[in-house]
């Protein structure tokens, strides 16, 4: 059981696509546990269980094998109803790729996940999470009229509006330049420090420095931890 | 998500399609409207079948001709030349028919009427005295011939309406049927016209007078009409007696005429028109599910091309559910704004089409309902397939596809 300043406690996690021959471990007994409060960055070649390890902290997929406590919850076996309110209440997603709905404006981007658990005063929380990350004066622009660096920043948005556990980050500096990077790191770095747990899923050496903690896989299997 | 959110999602991604969404309503309404305008057309011409035998007056009976019972030697009915003056004085006799009320022969055939300068060519029927009761007709002006024209052969004729006005004849005038003049001595007073085939154009003429000058040959039809609605049925039975008797058939399997009731007529016309509705009506629907394919189509396409937004709704936290109802109230709309769009169509063409091409269109409230209900319904179904492959799409794959 995990302890109760854990936010994720993996246990033995195996996760193995197709059968029979075919079939591919994509994680092998990994076990990982982060704290409440912590920075931490995945870092590893493509092929290493990273996206297959998002998959499973971020509750988009279920373990072949393992136990996963999330905030003390075991959502292991939870269905796929159960893992959406989990992922919608508990969980901000930031992708590579933005994932802004090109026809929404900045503040409707961010409104999103509030549809999904029916709150009101949607437009004042989203508005307050487009000031968090600095796009006060954007807010009714839409994607495309938004740099790649601010884009990110309005899906770091949607990912706090709903005041998550967690903020998990895959590849989030994998789409810009060095500056964009940086402005999106400090935001993040910013919300950590305001007690926020965040997980960064990344090849970007750049990451690390800001972590505090950094993790390395290989073949499924945690090879190295580093404190910062 | 609130359903009032998630019907302002799917305004906003139709929206986001014009033209494809209204193609696709297009085909839901053409549908709608097909099933309408053709129920209402049936409607109409089963409307006015049984209105028009129903003002022939339900005390009618019609014998005819021949057997319709085929025992192998019969011809059709009317082919036999078997019914005759004596039989329709055997019906005359009160005591042995005693509720028949009164009795026509009718010969009739087609022929053109000359009043001076005019021709008009109508339905020229040969028969007695009984003819305006069986019928259920009056007199406008004048008179109707007596049994003492019959019997004498007079040269008179009495006109429809119609006729009347269009050969310019009154009462008194002379008029030549195929060269024969005939004196005007009454004009027949309006029936109305019934939507196919119009009851005031025609021309009565004594039944012997008709034989002998104008189509030779015997009683094509006799009509009798019963005392009253309730005696039909003795009156029926009295005929039936009375034509055996006369006919020397002792099997009535072997009749060799046909007696119908107005009730008899009714029912066939009506169930001719009611198979002739139902059978556009099927060839209309097949039109509507055609649509509901078209829609099912499109939702297909719209779950292919949304596949990253329908993963990170997922990842947002939207569940199976959520997804589903999204795509299913889409559809839905789709087909409900084509059902209104196709009632309104259909209403428009009721009003357009009997003004144009005097074709009489119905439309009742039920078939509107029936199809705009079904218009949903195939919305929601064919919205079903897609709906559950959207709810069912992996989130991991679906935020994968760029």
């Amino acid at each position: 059981m995990p302890s109760s300043d854990e936010l994720i406690h993996l246990e033995s996690i195996n996760k193995v696509y197709g059968t029979g021959e075919a079939a591919v471990a994509a994680l092998r007994d990994f076990s990982l546990t982060v704290a409440s409060g912590e920075f931490l960055a995945v870092m590893g070649p493509s092929g290493s269980g990273k996206s297959t390890l998002m998959n499973i902290l971020g509750c988009l997929d279920t373990p072949t094998a393992g136990q996963y406590w999330f905030a003390g919850q075991d959502v292991s076996r939870l269905n796929e109803t159960e893992l959406a309110g989990v992922r919608n209440r508990r969980i901000g997603f930031v992708f590579q790729q933005f994932q802004l709905l090109p026809k929404l404006s900045a503040w409707r981007n961010v409104e999103l996940p509030l549809l999904y658990r029916n709150v009101r005063d949607r437009r004042s929380l989203a508005l307050q999470a487009l000031e968090q990350v600095g796009l006060a004066n954007r807010v009714d622009h839409r994607p495309s009229q938004l740099s790649g660096g601010q884009q990110q920043r309005v899906a770091i948005a949607r990912a706090l509006v709903t005041n998550p556990d967690l903020i998990l980050a895959d590849e989030p500096t994998g789409n810009l330049d060095t500056a964009s990077s940086r402005d999106v790191l400090a935001v993040l770095q910013e919300l950590n420090q305001q007690g926020r747990t965040i997980v960064i899923i990344t090849h970007d050496p750049e990451v690390a420095p800001v972590a505090q903690r950094t993790v390395h896989m290989r073949d499924g299997r945690l090879v190295e931890q580093v404190a910062a | 998500m609130s359903l009032l959110k998630t019907i302002e999602t799917g305004l906003r991604s139709l929206l986001g399609h014009r033209l494809r969404s209204v193609l696709t309503t297009l085909g839901i309404l053409f549908g709608v409207a097909a099933v309408i305008a053709t129920v209402g057309i049936g409607q109409a011409s089963s409307d006015s079948v049984t209105a028009r035998i129903t003002s022939l007056g339900t005390n009618l009976l019609t014998i005819t001709a021949g057997s319709s019972v085929s025992a192998g030697v019969f011809g059709g009915a009317g082919s036999a030349n078997s019914l005759s003056m004596s039989d329709v004085q055997g019906l005359q006799d009160r005591q042995s028919a005693p509720d028949i009320a009164a009795v026509a022969p009718v010969s009739q055939g087609r022929a053109t009427l000359v009043d001076g300068s005019t021709n008009w060519s109508t339905t020229v029927s040969g028969s007695t005295a009984g003819w305006l009761v069986t019928n259920t007709r009056t007199i406008g002006s004048g008179t109707f011939f007596n049994a003492n024209d019959v019997a004498t052969r007079t040269q008179v004729i009495v006109l429809g309406s119609t006729t009347a006005a269009n050969l310019g004849a009154s009462v008194g005038d002379i008029v030549l049927v195929r060269q024969i003049p005939f004196q005007v001595i009454g004009v027949l007073a309006s029936a109305g016209s019934q939507g196919f085939g119009n009851q005031d154009d025609l021309a009565v003429v004594p039944f012997t007078t008709a034989q002998d000058e104008l189509f030779g040959g015997g009683v094509q039809r006799i009509l009798l009409s019963a005392t009253s609605a309730s005696t039909i049925g003795s009156a029926y039975l009295e005929a039936n007696q009375i034509l055996l008797q006369t006919h020397h058939i002792s099997d009535p399997s072997q009749a060799d005429f046909t007696i119908t009731t107005q009730t008899q007529v009714l029912s066939t016309a009506q169930a001719v028109t009611q198979t002739l509705t139902i059978l556009l009506a099927s060839v209309a629907a097949i039109s509507l599910l055609v649509g509901g394919i078209g829609v099912m189509n499109i939702m297909l396409v719209s779950v292919t091309e949304r596949t990253s937004e329908i993963g990170l709704r997922k990842a947002l936290g939207a569940t199976p559910f959520d997804l589903f109802r999204q795509f299913v109230i889409e559809a839905g709309m789709l087909t409900a704004l084509g059902g209104l769009l196709g009632v309104a169509t259909g209403l428009a063409v009721g009003y357009i089409v009997p003004r144009a091409a005097n074709i009489a269109v119905h439309i009742t409230p039920l078939p509107v309902l029936v199809a705009v209900g079904v218009a949903v319904a195939v919305g929601l179904v064919f919205g079903v397939y897609p709906a559950l492959r959207a709810a069912r799409l992996a989130p991991i794959e679906a935020l994968r596809a760029q």
